[in-house]
């Protein structure tokens, strides 16, 4: 379960969180939608600990632990996960080489023996099935000349591989056209458990057809200013959000 | 982050770049052996002196006293693009031999002292003949003097030669006669007429025609003793229809104050023959305040003299205070081919001035330059690269390409690439690129599990594997940890 109260972060100097509070238990997913620049990325960023965020105020426990106390890759440890809204390229290391040093240092982390190159190739091989990904983009580069569509398929194998319970999807149906958002969402569907939850970030209400939120919440300068069920998505899609911010 | 545990975290990193700094050359251990050393100093006195312990004839004390003499008209050049700390070249000692000890008053050895096979145990070179690495045969160099040549007897049986330059001097005079100095002639510069006066030890390699040889040939060599030159001199030399694969490692202890290794490698390969060299160097660099380490000014030339000759030099450098060398390839034959395959990382203090040169002589010529820079901390990395297409290369063809990769914003990276083509029938490529390892790629690495010191090492790994793919296996292995290992710190 993860919990944040009073949250207040700073990117460059400016504040940006101003004191958020949400809690997201086992299971649940959420949705958090918004205005350009209320904060949506930032959030998804303090809560997997990216540097360049400083958390001014407040506090993010998951499962019980101080996450904020934690380095990115403890958060990866315990099971968060985050879908990139731009996955960055990393040339010169093979999909297959990023991927096994992530699941052994993994492993590593919870004290268990790093895979064999045989079983690790052999999860690699399910995995790919799983999630219906062309064969050819694990033995290419980390995301260096893939399409839009590709790189969010990726985050999504690699979501896979890692068998997260928590997952953060940062805008993954931007640059997507209908089949493949579909493809992308179903993948995520395919891969949930009943205790996987999720902060789902988005723009448009066609992600949240596919992949249906217990809750919804409305981000707006730096603060969650309405929370409400499914139903939400609609209104947004046809009314804005300047209605809410009256 | 909360500012107190921001400076929590960031003191943590301190003691972890500190304890890095400390660990990471575990090469620096010094072996407590009887060691020889003459008076320091050079004049001709030296230099005469190195040459009668050597016991060596008297055509090679003249060309070392030639080599003196044009020396000592010289001044060292400063063309580099490098910070030279000051070397008084009579403050070193131009010979010691920690097997002196171990030998009879006829200068021949008895047995190699127990603490020199530990040492090179310790560095991973077994010297006991049944323990010896299977399929490699090494020459162990400490200081001035070669310890030990393994896999001699079975190499000698194919007429392959592979033993010290000392050694061949004596049993083999007129080879050594005939190659010597013809590649890389006493007057080429500065550092060359410095070793070809007191050049110390080093391998020597002759593959008669139509062989194949049927092992690698390696050399390690280490510096030992305080305050003393190392004058490393290599000779290789690949007759027709032949093939030779030779690797070189090198190590020294840390000590405060600099050392001078200044090389002279020549090679030479005949018609259809074919030589690969690869180099692992990681002499000591300094600490991390830019303290000690080696100064590796060394000259190294191949002569492809003969037709469809090739020859390939591949060198994973990430060791020594300071780097200045060109190895470089003369495409005399016709249809002749020469590649440079470079993996160049600096950090702390380090400067590397390197690169290579290629002089196309022959026609339908062909060379082929893969220049990786890596640079960290307030290092300063440079290639320089000469591709010289003469008149007469009718059809000559040359592709460079060098790329720079730069690990945080206090470091540099320079290319000075020159082309210079009398041949309008040429093909002349030069490609250059300069990139840097992102704060964002680090972050997804991490947000996967990765922590960034095995991101930077896996990042480092793929750029360079291009050339760490030339290595000979066992070496490639060796290689792709030592760039992980040397950059450790250099991200935080």
């Amino acid at each position: 379960m993860l919990e944040i109260k009073n949250l207040h972060a700073k990117v460059d100097g400016k504040e940006i969180l101003k004191g958020v509070d949400l809690t997201i238990r086992d299971g649940e997913i959420h949705a958090l939608m918004g205005t350009n620049g209320a904060g949506k990325s930032t959030l998804s960023n303090v809560i997997v600990g990216n540097p360049k965020y400083e958390v001014t105020e407040g506090s993010i426990t998951f499962n019980g632990k101080d996450m904020l106390a934690m380095t990115p890759e403890e958060r990866s440890y315990e099971g968060v996960f985050m879908s990139f809204q731009l996955p960055v390229e990393i040339p010169g290391v093979s999909m297959t080489n990023f991927m096994r040093a992530a699941v052994n240092a993994r492993r590593e982390a919870l004290g268990q023996e790093p895979l064999k190159a045989t079983e690790f190739l052999k999860l690699i091989r399910d995995t790919q099935k799983l999630v219906d990904i062309d064969k050819k983009l694990v033995s290419r580069s980390v995301n260096e000349g893939f399409s839009g569509g590709e790189k969010k398929r990726n985050e999504i194998f690699q979501m896979a591989m890692l068998q997260p319970t928590f997952c953060i999807l940062d805008e993954t149906d931007s640059g997507l056209d209908v089949d493949a958002l579909r493809v992308v969402a179903e993948g995520f569907n395919r891969l949930r458990t009943a205790q996987t939850s999720a902060l789902v970030i988005t723009h448009y209400q066609r992600l949240l057809d596919y992949i249906r939120p217990d809750f919804i919440h409305v981000l707006l300068d730096g603060k969650i200013v309405k929370t409400a069920g499914a139903e939400l998505a609609k209104e947004i899609e046809d009314r804005g959000f300047d209605w809410i911010k009256e | 982050m909360k500012s107190e545990e921001f400076a929590s975290v960031k003191q943590n990193s301190n003691e972890y770049v500190k304890q890095v700094a400390n660990e990471q050359y575990k090469y620096g251990f010094t072996t407590d052996v009887h060691t020889e050393i003459i008076e320091k100093g050079l004049n001709e006195d030296v230099v005469r002196l190195i040459s009668q312990k050597k016991g060596e004839p008297e055509w090679l004390l003249d060309f070392r006293l030639k080599a003196f003499r044009y020396w000592t008209s010289m001044e060292q050049p400063k063309w580099g693009h490098l910070v030279l700390p000051e070397i008084d070249y009579q403050a070193i000692s131009y010979y010691a031999d920690p097997t002196s000890k171990s030998k009879n008053a006829d200068g021949k050895p008895k047995e190699i002292d127990p603490e020199l096979i530990k040492t090179f145990d310790k560095l991973g070179i077994p010297l006991e003949e049944r323990m010896a690495l299977s399929g490699t045969a090494v020459d162990a160099v400490m200081d001035s003097v070669s310890v030990k040549t393994t896999h001699t007897k079975a190499l000698e049986e194919k007429g392959i030669i592979f033993c010290s330059i000392s050694e061949a001097v004596k049993k083999y005079p007129e080879l050594v006669r005939q190659y010597l100095g013809s590649v890389v002639p006493y007057r080429d510069n500065y550092f060359a007429a410095l070793n070809s006066a007191v050049f110390s030890d080093g391998s020597f390699v002759y593959i008669p025609k139509n062989t194949r040889c049927p092992m690698e040939l390696s050399t390690y060599f280490r510096i030992n003793a305080r305050n003393i030159g190392q004058f490393e001199r290599t000779l290789i030399v690949c007759d027709d229809n032949s093939y030779v694969s030779y690797l070189e490692g090198c190590t020294a202890p840390m000590r405060d104050e600099n050392q001078l290794h200044a090389a002279i490698v020549e090679i030479v390969v005949m018609e259809n023959a074919e030589v690969k060299y690869s180099t692992v160097q990681n002499w000591y660099p300094g600490d991390a305040d830019g303290k000690g380490g080696v100064l590796n000014l060394v000259t190294k030339r191949g002569h492809l003299r003969g037709n469809n000759s090739k020859l390939s030099w591949t060198q994973v450098e990430t060791g020594s205070a300071v780097t200045w060398k060109y190895p470089s390839c003369v495409l005399s034959g016709d249809n002749s081919q020469a590649e440079f395959y470079s993996v160049a990382v600096t950090n702390n203090f380090q400067q590397a001035d390197t690169g290579t040169k290629m002089i196309h002589i022959g026609k339908n010529t062909k060379s082929t330059i893969i220049s990786k820079g890596i640079s960290a901390g307030r290092s300063q990395n440079s290639y320089r690269g000469l591709v010289k297409i003469g008149a007469k290369a009718e059809g000559a063809r040359n592709y460079s390409s060098c790329d720079s990769l730069l690990l945080g914003s206090h470091c540099g990276a320079h290319t000075f690439p020159y082309i210079d083509c009398h041949n309008n029938s040429a093909i002349v490529e030069h490609e250059a690129t300069t990139s840097k390892i992102s704060e964002d790629q680090l972050f997804y690495c991490s947000q996967r599990g990765i922590p960034t010191e095995e991101a930077v090492g896996l990042i480092v790994n793929g750029y360079a594997k291009d050339v760490i793919n030339k290595l000979p296996m066992e070496f490639a292995v060796e290689a792709q940890k030592l760039l992980s290992v040397s950059l450790e710190g250099s991200v935080g």
